[in-house]
C-alpha cells in the first residue's frame, strides 16, 4: 500500500474527520448512538452505502452529465439505500425497527452526496472505493464512540451486556439518565470535538471551518 | 379538532425535528449564524414540508402501501419497497416547482431565500418528515397538520438557536471548544429546554 492509498484512508479518521470537523451526517450520528448496537448497524449500513456509491458514481462519471448529475447522484445513492433496508429488515428485524427512519434518511446524509460530489466524479473508481470506505471509518469511529459512551454510562452495558452493575439489581451504579436523552448527545458529540481539537490543534485554527470571528484580548 | 390540535402542538414542540430528532442537523448547524438568514431558511422549510408530507402521503395512501392500488384491478401489488427512491423524486420535483412558481409569483421572497430553497431537497427534516408520516400512518388531514406543525416546529427552533448564536460570538470560549465545539454544547443547552415540553398533555 503505497502512501496515497494510506492517506486516502487515513485521513478523515481525525485530521479531516467528516462529523467533528466537515459537519456532515450528523443527524444520525446523534440519533441512533443511545445503544452500541444500532450505531455498529448503521455504521456498517451508511459506510456500504458510500463504498458502493463511490464506485458506481465513478465508473460512470465520464457519461453524467454535469446539468442532471445531482440528480443520478440521488438516485444511485437511494437504490443502494433501498437495497440496504430491505436486508436489515429482512435479517435484523428488531434493530431495523430501532433505526426507524434513520437507514433511510441515508439517502440524504450529507456525507454520501458530499463524497460523490466531491471525490468519486473526479477519481477512479478504485480510489473512490477507499474513499468511501475511509469516510464511513471516520464516520464509524465518531458513531461508535459516542455509542459506547452513551450505552456505558446510560445503561450500565455494552451491547447489552451488563458493565456496571445497577443500583436496581443490588449493584453500585446509578444510570445517568441525561446520557440517554437528545442533550447528552449534543454535550458528548461536543466534547469529543474539545478532545479532538485539543490534540489536532491545527483543526482549531482551520479558517475554512471556522464558523464565527473570535475577538480575543490575547490576539488584539 | 381537538385531535388535529394536539397532534399540531406535539410535532411543534414535544417531538421538534430538529431538537429531539436531529434531523436536518447538518443545514440546523451551518445556517444558524444569523437570525435573518435563519428565518428565511425556516420560512422555506416550512413551505415546502407542509405541501411535501400530504403529497407523499396521498403517494403512499394511493400507490404504495400494501393492496392499494385496487382501485386499478391490482388489489395483491406491494410496491412499499419503492417507497424510498418516490418521495426522494416527489420532494424533488417539488422543490423545483415551487423555485419556478415563487421566483414568478413572489420574486421578493425568492430572492430572499436565494440558495436555501433548492438546498432544501436535501434536508433530512423533510424526508425525516415524510418517512414518520408514513411510519406512523397518518391519514389525509393529520399529515397535512403533520407537515405544517414539524415545519413550524423546525423553523422555530432554528431561529431561536440562531439568536442564542449571535449573542454568544461576543463569549470567551476554550481555544479547542471554539466554534463547532460550543455549538453543539448550545444545542444541548436548547434541546434540554425544548425536553420540558415532553410533559405536555392536552
Amino acid at each position: 500500500m503505497n502512501s496515497d492509498t494510506k492517506k486516502v484512508i487515513t485521513d478523515p479518521l481525525f485530521n479531516n474527520n467528516p462529523i467533528a470537523l466537515q459537519i456532515l451526517g450528523v443527524c444520525s450520528a446523534l440519533a441512533v448512538t443511545s445503544k452500541l448496537a444500532p450505531s455498529l448497524v448503521m455504521c456498517l449500513a451508511l459506510t456500504s452505502v458510500l463504498a458502493c456509491s463511490n464506485v458506481v458514481v465513478s465508473v460512470i462519471r465520464n457519461h453524467i452529465p454535469s446539468s442532471i448529475r445531482i440528480i443520478v447522484q440521488m438516485i444511485i445513492i437511494s437504490s443502494l439505500v433501498i437495497i440496504v433496508d430491505q436486508l436489515l429488515k429482512a435479517f435484523l428485524f428488531e434493530i431495523s425497527k430501532q433505526l426507524s427512519v434513520f437507514v433511510g434518511l441515508i439517502i440524504t446524509n450529507c456525507i454520501v452526496l458530499g463524497r460523490a460530489e466531491a471525490y468519486a466524479m473526479k477519481n477512479s473508481p478504485g480510489m473512490s472505493f477507499l474513499d468511501g470506505i475511509g469516510n464511513g471509518l471516520g464516520y464509524s469511529l465518531i458513531l461508535i464512540l459516542v455509542g459506547s459512551i452513551r450505552e456505558l454510562f446510560g445503561s450500565g452495558s455494552l451491547l447489552e451486556y451488563p458493565i456496571f452493575p445497577l443500583v436496581t439489581d443490588g449493584g453500585w451504579f446509578t444510570p445517568i439518565g441525561l446520557m440517554l436523552v437528545p442533550p447528552g448527545a449534543f454535550f458528548i458529540v461536543g466534547f469529543l470535538i474539545w478532545g479532538l481539537r485539543t490534540w489536532k490543534v491545527e483543526q482549531v485554527e482551520n479558517p475554512e471551518y471556522q464558523i464565527r470571528h473570535v475577538h480575543r484580548l490575547e490576539d488584539a | 379538532m381537538a385531535d388535529y390540535l394536539t397532534l399540531f402542538v406535539e410535532s411543534v414542540f414535544v417531538e421538534n425535528l430538529a431538537l429531539a430528532f436531529f434531523l436536518g442537523m447538518c443545514t440546523f448547524l451551518a445556517v444558524s449564524k444569523k437570525i435573518e438568514t435563519a428565518l428565511g431558511l425556516g420560512i422555506a422549510v416550512m413551505f415546502v414540508q407542509g405541501i411535501t408530507v400530504p403529497v407523499n402521503n396521498l403517494l403512499y395512501q394511493y400507490f404504495l402501501k400494501d393492496g392499494a392500488l385496487a382501485w386499478a384491478g391490482l388489489s395483491d401489488v406491494d410496491l412499499s419497497f419503492l417507497g424510498l427512491i418516490s418521495y426522494i423524486a416527489v420532494i424533488a420535483a417539488l422543490v423545483q416547482i415551487l423555485e419556478m412558481a415563487m421566483d414568478r409569483f413572489v420574486p421578493a421572497l425568492y430572492s430572499a431565500l436565494g440558495i436555501f430553497l433548492p438546498l432544501i431537497t436535501v434536508n433530512c427534516a423533510i424526508l425525516g418528515g415524510t418517512l414518520f408520516m408514513v411510519e406512523r400512518d397518518y391519514s389525509f388531514g393529520q399529515s397535512v397538520v403533520y407537515g405544517f406543525g414539524s415545519g413550524f416546529g423546525w423553523a422555530l427552533a432554528i431561529v431561536a438557536f440562531a439568536g442564542i448564536r449571535e449573542k454568544l460570538k461576543y463569549s470567551d470560549v476554550p481555544n479547542g471548544l471554539q466554534g463547532l465545539g460550543i455549538t453543539f454544547i448550545t444545542c444541548g443547552l436548547v434541546a434540554m429546554g425544548f425536553m420540558a415540553f415532553s410533559g405536555m398533555k392536552f
